[in-house]
């Protein structure tokens, strides 16, 4: 984060960066993102996974979506190909940590109390009670929410959202800074869709269409084994890429944060 | 609920402009908010008492500067406005755009009262 370059400025705030001083008062120009602190912490975690070439993920949806349900049967299918370890965000309870260690992967549990969200500073913590060397996918199972968690970068390469086909297929208009955010759409237990009458899958991808958003829709149920090859192959694709990068010294923000780049470039 | 931790980042930032500019408080605390940061201004509002309670700005006023959605096409090259659910382009409908404002969150601006001069010693 920038203070004296002007790196700050976009297109949209550029007009407000010089103000008048009123009299009997110092009027001092800021212009600094309000998360800063959490960015840079951010930054940091995101140097942490670069150094071990391992690719973070932050899983956001609505509480009961099938996040942890995911993540078991994804676990079970890349067992014998990757290291894995998630980074379980709840209210209160260890019931998710406990249910990703009966898969004999590395699990760490923050209660965040009240918090309805993971911080990148939670996600600190988290890291240095874990063993990182070794891993290659470290998922990040935020707390439950379709509107607090799309606000913080965790340090995270990639956002991947879900959304079950019982929630109806208009969430993406109806939260739309979560799902503009999503590097990825999976809907979820699709398994239930020929019981359902009300969701369409096809209408669900274009409310994601309409926020701008060119991020893969993937059609999945993680308890009946649906359409988890494409997913599991997306993974890997996603892995690939972050050693690439890595090997060339890059690193990747999520969706939204790219843009911030992109002014960060033109302005600088 | 995030907005009682954006206050509290808010309140460590307006910290760091008084002592940088050895200020005794902040009076006026302008933050820039769009559409799609998230954060519900009159939920910041509300927090920020809580959160600036015994701080050198406890007293200032919070302002708030509405960032209207705009989006550039990547097809048709128009910049248009555009609700916070439907992002695509005003002038040819694509949904191919990028967000030129309406997803800031900013610390805009700050206005001190410096303190008052320590008397010199002759």
């Amino acid at each position: 984060m920038c203070d004296t370059c002007g790196c700050n400025l976009t297109p949209g705030n550029q007009h407000l960066a010089f103000k008048p001083v009123a009299k009997g008062a110092t009027a001092v120009s800021v212009l600094k993102g309000l998360l800063a602190k959490n960015d840079d912490q951010a930054a940091h975690n995101r140097e942490h996974f670069d150094r071990r070439a391992i690719l973070a993920i932050n899983l956001m949806s609505s509480p009961g979506s099938g996040k942890t349900a995911l993540l078991e049967a994804t676990l079970t299918a890349l067992k014998d190909e990757f290291t894995c370890a998630v980074i379980e965000g709840d209210l209160e309870t260890e019931n998710d940590a406990e249910r990703i260690r009966a898969k004999g992967v590395q699990a760490h549990q923050i209660v965040t109390g009240t918090a309805c969200h993971l911080d990148a500073h939670l996600v600190h913590d988290a890291l240095h009670h874990m063993t990182l060397d070794g891993i290659d996918l470290l998922f990040i199972e935020n707390v439950g929410n379709l509107v607090c968690p799309a606000s913080f970068d965790l340090g995270q390469h990639l956002n991947v959202t879900l959304l079950s086909v019982t929630e109806g297929d208009d969430k993406p208009a109806k939260y739309p800074v979560m799902f503009r955010a999503a590097d990825a759409m999976l809907l979820t237990k699709t398994d239930l869709l020929a019981v359902l009458d009300d969701f369409d899958p096809d209408k669900a991808e274009a409310h994601l269409r309409n926020l701008a958003n060119p991020a893969p829709v993937m059609r999945l149920s993680a308890r009946k084994g649906m359409g988890m090859d494409a997913w599991l192959a997306w993974l890997r694709e996603q892995l690939a890429a972050q050693r690439a990068r890595v090997a060339k010294g890059q690193s990747r923000r999520p969706a939204i944060q790219a843009d911030g780049m992109k002014y960060h470039k033109a302005t600088a | 609920m995030h907005e009682l931790a954006v206050a509290q980042a808010l309140v460590e930032q307006v910290d760091a402009v008084i002592d940088q500019h050895q200020a005794s408080r902040a009076t006026l605390i302008r933050v820039r908010i769009g559409p799609l940061a998230g954060v519900v201004p009159d939920l910041l509002a509300t927090a920020f008492p809580l959160a600036a309670a015994g701080r050198r700005m406890e007293h200032a006023d919070l302002e708030f500067t509405h960032a209207p959605i705009r989006v550039h096409c990547q097809t048709c090259g128009a910049e248009t406005e555009a609700p916070m659910n439907r992002l695509l382009c005003g002038a040819c409908g694509d949904w191919h755009t990028r967000i030129q404002s309406g997803d800031e969150l900013l610390l805009e601006s700050v206005e001190l009262e410096t303190a008052p001069a320590l008397p010199l010693e002759t």
